[in-house]
């Protein structure tokens, strides 16, 4: 299944250059397999056990016991999920905005969905890492060559920027081989030196800021909005839908559970750092007079709801986490995809440039509205349970920074319904008389999330249920040491 | 004397070929000069399979081990044979627009792969510097073949005159270590070290300077100021030849030599290498941010390279040699696809510069694509040979408790990755000055898709490779 974007680019770029409906018509069937196989997948998964399933272990490159390990648990199927879910919405998303080179667009995305799937199945480090770093090419040239006005220096920026952080991962991972002679991510940290603290410290520390980047963790997050406003939307729904998954989903699998230790050791420090997106990133927002940039800082803050209830380490957290990275996936997906819906017919995404397209485009209003109250987290929608069970689990342990995180909810709260009367209440602006409505296409990339969001709102078991056995595991490791 | 000359066979087959390159020339009418690569590159292939197939598990020596036929020394000579079949390549078109005298050119070029075989081949000091002598004979005329290029003599003259005085450094360190140890053979400056009580300070003189005199060689710093502007100076497929031939031939002695004999003094010259492979990979990548112009740029990101095989070399041990050479094929087949990508694009627009790669891509997308490739590679990312060769020196490395110079590595090929990118969005984002589209003969193209499936590939699955580094690696402990 990893593999089918990658035959598909491989397709792509066999077309000649002028077809374009044909080329996007492959690339949507290419990203439309692979939602099919994760779906499949999602259904026949079997929710009550804890262990890795659909494996696939072959030998790779001998001389470092390097396996090709790939392999899917709660954790990876809900991630791989919501990825396969994004393709397509993107493609379709990016249907008519890419004006040229759209075969090259096309063959990059489809690689850099092979990367994304990969990465969440990868359980061999060397693998996880190939998987990884293979994400970070296309995206460089996405952003660099179909970006806005700075999209050179945005896009230099996050390649070197993640780089660095992956380079720290480079050198924590030869550590890691050294003492255990082999690379497999689910290593028993037993009975070898992977055991010492002062070893897993200084790990965990290689590892975590290598995923601290991609999160984006405060004060490694300077590339977010840079990128963030550059790149053409479609990328920055990927982007903020998946690649800062990539590292809470390198923060469970790694840091947690292979170096409890190590997390014991910086737990606290963890929480402070999940505060600080929490209240520093919605602070941000509140201040942006630019959409895109507004959303990009109010998902620094949501992503600090995950560190915060990954440094709980009970169960409500971690599950209240891992919920939260799923649904901020849906979510700020869809709230990419808004921005750029305004921004295809405005060419400005400036909030104050705007004002009462209530009444020229209710229908975009509607699904707006939605889009922000879930993400502020009003309960009924699903951004409220994964914020509520996380700061439920973090209350457990840090009762002060959670109970001053709730002001990052505030904040939020404020700032998503200034813009909402900004934009779309109030008297409507001249300039917008004859702006048009929401057409069909961008609907159809709206609705599955919408949905997604109302049904994980009130069910969310659809959701835990897949990863709880995996939480429970999880938190025996770290109960263990 | 009962010497198996046959073991000899491929050396005697390029040399001929040289030669008959060389005679060809003089009867060839102007308009079928274009025969002569093919003769050279057709007899390379010859050499090659008859070196595999008669010498591959062969270990044996020849004048009483000076000179060595075993696995490390075929390794080499197919690794030399094939690049030497690449340059030749990469020359045809180059050769074909901008030089005079194409059989000189290939004869030399013949006569320089056979120096470099030697070189690997070699059991004893003197007969390494003979090749070492040969090989830097046929570049300096190489390097000042554009004869009527003001840049490519000053070049030429700089490389010449390091040249020799690198050379006559060596020689100073050979004579020094033979007058205090007796010999010059491999093995037994090996037993003599080994039964040495302490090491005389004249001992230590001859060795640092047969250190120093390599290191002039492979351009490590602080011996590399010639290379940025030979290099530049240089036609690009000799450019090409002295970043990674000449290299390779050097370091192939420098892992014999001191793998052999200087192993039993380790603890000696460990922290020396392991300083000059420091400052080498810093300063290399650093000063590399400052240039303009691409044949520069490359010289001094060759430098870095240089800085980590130093560090391999550092870190030598029964694992070790191995990374050193898989960095260098990988590091081959990469920097080539890079120089060939230059000469295309140099063949048509005339320029070299960082800034005349603007839009390339757009006018010439195969070589767009593998350029951008080769600096990925190089720069050490996934699923191409750079990362996968890196990775295996880098471990070993730290296997032998070097981590903190692996990690000073790992941030040097960061560094390494900015000023590749400059090159990758001239070629990518920055619009073309002329939209014109770049021809480029089908040959490049073959050569290009060759080397752009072995990075691809060697990345991926490098096991094939890696087994006979292994069988090299073997031979040499």
């Amino acid at each position: 299944m990893i593999f089918i974007p990658l035959l598909g680019m491989i397709a792509v770029l066999l077309l000649p250059r002028e077809s374009d409906e044909l080329i996007k018509r492959v690339t949507l069937f290419f990203t439309l397999v692979p939602l099919a196989v994760a779906v499949a997948l999602f259904i026949s998964y079997d929710r009550s056990t804890a262990g890795t399933q659909y494996v696939v272990n072959v030998p790779w490159i001998q001389a470092f016991n390097i396996q090709y390990h790939i392999g899917i648990d709660g954790l990876s199927v809900t991630l791989l999920l919501l990825t396969a879910l994004l393709g397509p919405i993107c493609v379709i998303a990016s249907w008519r905005n890419i004006e040229k080179g759209i075969k090259a667009y096309m063959a990059l995305f489809l690689l850099l969905e092979t990367g994304m799937l990969g990465f969440f199945v990868a359980l061999d480090l060397f693998l996880f890492y190939v998987f990884f770093e293979l994400t970070l090419l296309p995206m460089y040239f996405l952003i660099g060559i179909w970006g806005g006005p700075r999209r050179e220096y945005a896009a230099i920026k996050f390649f070197l920027y993640t780089l660095f952080g992956s380079v720290l991962m480079l050198v924590a991972m030869i550590a890691v081989y050294l003492n255990s002679g082999a690379l497999g991510a689910r290593t028993s940290t037993e009975g070898n030196a992977l055991n010492n603290l002062n070893f897993q410290i200084w790990v965990f520390l290689g590892f975590f800021i290598g995923f601290a980047v991609k999160v984006p963790i405060f004060p490694f997050h300077t590339w977010l909005p840079d990128a963030h406003v550059e790149a053409p939307t479609a990328i920055s729904v990927i982007l903020a839908g998946i690649l800062l998954k990539m590292g809470t989903y390198g923060l469970v699998r790694i840091n947690m559970s292979m170096f409890p230790q190590g997390l014991d050791f910086f737990c606290n420090g963890l929480a402070l750092l999940g505060f600080i997106n929490i209240v520093y990133g919605s602070f941000c927002a509140l201040a942006q007079t630019d959409f895109k940039k507004l959303v990009a800082y109010s998902s620094i803050g949501h992503m600090g709801f995950v560190i915060l209830g990954l440094s709980a380490r009970n169960d409500s957290g971690i599950t209240g986490a891992i919920l939260q990275m799923f649904n901020h996936g849906v979510i700020s997906a869809m709230l990419f995809l808004l921005v750029g819906v305004l921004y295809d017919r405005a060419h400005h995404r400036e909030i104050n440039g705007f004002g009462g397209l209530g009444t020229k485009m209710p229908v975009y209003t509607g699904i707006t509205t939605l889009a922000f109250m879930a993400s502020l987290g009003l309960p009924g929608l699903s951004g409220f349970v994964g914020e509520a069970l996380s700061l439920l689990g973090a209350y457990d342990k840090f009762k002060m920074l959670t109970i001053l995180s709730t002001i990052g909810i505030v904040i939020g709260a404020a700032y998503f319904l200034w813009t909402l009367q900004r934009v779309f209440l109030g008297t409507l602006n001249p300039k917008y008389e004859e702006i048009p409505e929401i057409n069909g296409r961008e609907i159809l990339t709206l609705v599955p999330l919408g949905i997604l969001t109302i049904v994980l709102g009130v069910w969310p078991n659809f959701a835990i249920d897949m990863f709880r056995e995996s939480v429970t595991n999880l938190i025996d490791v770290l109960q263990a040491i | 004397m009962n010497n198996n000359f046959l073991l000899l066979l491929p050396e005697f087959i390029v040399t001929g070929l040289a030669f008959v390159v060389l005679g060809l020339d003089l009867f060839l009418p102007e308009r079928r000069k274009w025969v002569l690569p093919i003769v050279a590159v057709v007899g390379l292939v010859v050499a090659l399979v008859v070196s595999l197939r008669y010498l591959w598990g062969v270990s044996d020596s020849l004048y009483d081990g000076v000179i060595r036929v075993d696995g490390y020394a075929l390794f080499f000579k197919a690794f030399f044979i094939a690049l030497g079949g690449v340059v030749v390549l990469v020359s045809v078109d180059f050769v074909r627009r901008n030089l005079e005298h194409p059989g000189e050119y290939y004869g030399i070029l013949l006569f320089t792969v056979v120096a470099m075989m030697l070189l690997a081949a070699s059991g004893e000091l003197l007969t390494a510097y003979i090749s070492l002598e040969l090989l830097s004979f046929g570049l300096y005329v190489l390097v000042a073949y554009d004869r009527y290029n003001a840049k490519s003599n000053e070049g030429a003259t700089k490389y010449i005159l390091l040249g020799a005085f690198s050379s006559a450094l060596l020689l100073f360190g050979i004579s020094q270590v033979y007058g205090l140890l007796g010999t010059t053979r491999f093995d037994e400056i090996s037993s003599a070290l080994s039964s040495a009580d302490a090491l005389s300070p004249g001992l230590i003189l001859g060795i640092a300077l047969i250190i120093a005199g390599l290191g002039f060689k492979v351009a490590a710093v602080p011996f590399h100021m010639w290379a940025p502007d030979a290099y530049e100076g240089a036609p690009i497929p000799i450019t090409a030849h002295l970043a990674v031939g000449s290299k390779a031939a050097a370091f192939a002695l420098v892992l014999r030599l001191f793998a052999e004999a200087f192993m039993p003094i380790v603890e000696q010259w460990q922290i020396l290498l392991i300083g000059l492979a420091v400052i080498t990979m810093l300063l290399g990548n650093l000063v590399a941010l400052a240039q303009r112009n691409l044949k520069r740029l490359l010289a001094y990101s060759s430098v870095g390279q240089v800085g980590y095989l130093l560090m391999g070399v550092a870190a030598l041990a029964a694992t070790g040699s191995g990374g050193i050479m898989l960095h260098l094929v990988a590091y081959a087949v990469t920097n080539m696809a890079a120089f060939l990508c230059l000469a295309a694009i140099y063949n048509i627009t005339g320029r070299d510069d960082i800034a005349g790669m603007a839009g390339v891509a757009r006018r010439a997308p195969l070589v767009g694509l593998v350029f951008a490739v080769s600096l990925f590679s190089l720069a050490g990312l996934p699923i191409f040979v750079g990362f996968t060769s890196k990775f295996y020196l880098f471990n070993a490395a730290a296997a032998q408790g070097l981590l903190w110079v692996a990690g000073i590595a790992i941030f040097s090929s960061l560094i390494s990755l900015y000023y590749y990118l400059q090159v990758v969005r001239q070629l990518y984002i920055e619009p073309a000055e002329d939209a014109a589209p770049i021809p480029v003969p089908r040959l490049t193209l073959g050569v290009l898709g060759a080397l752009f499936a072995g990075m691809v590939g060697l990345g991926v699955y490098p096991a094939p490779l890696m087994e006979a580094v292994q069988y090299a690696s073997d031979a040499l402990f």
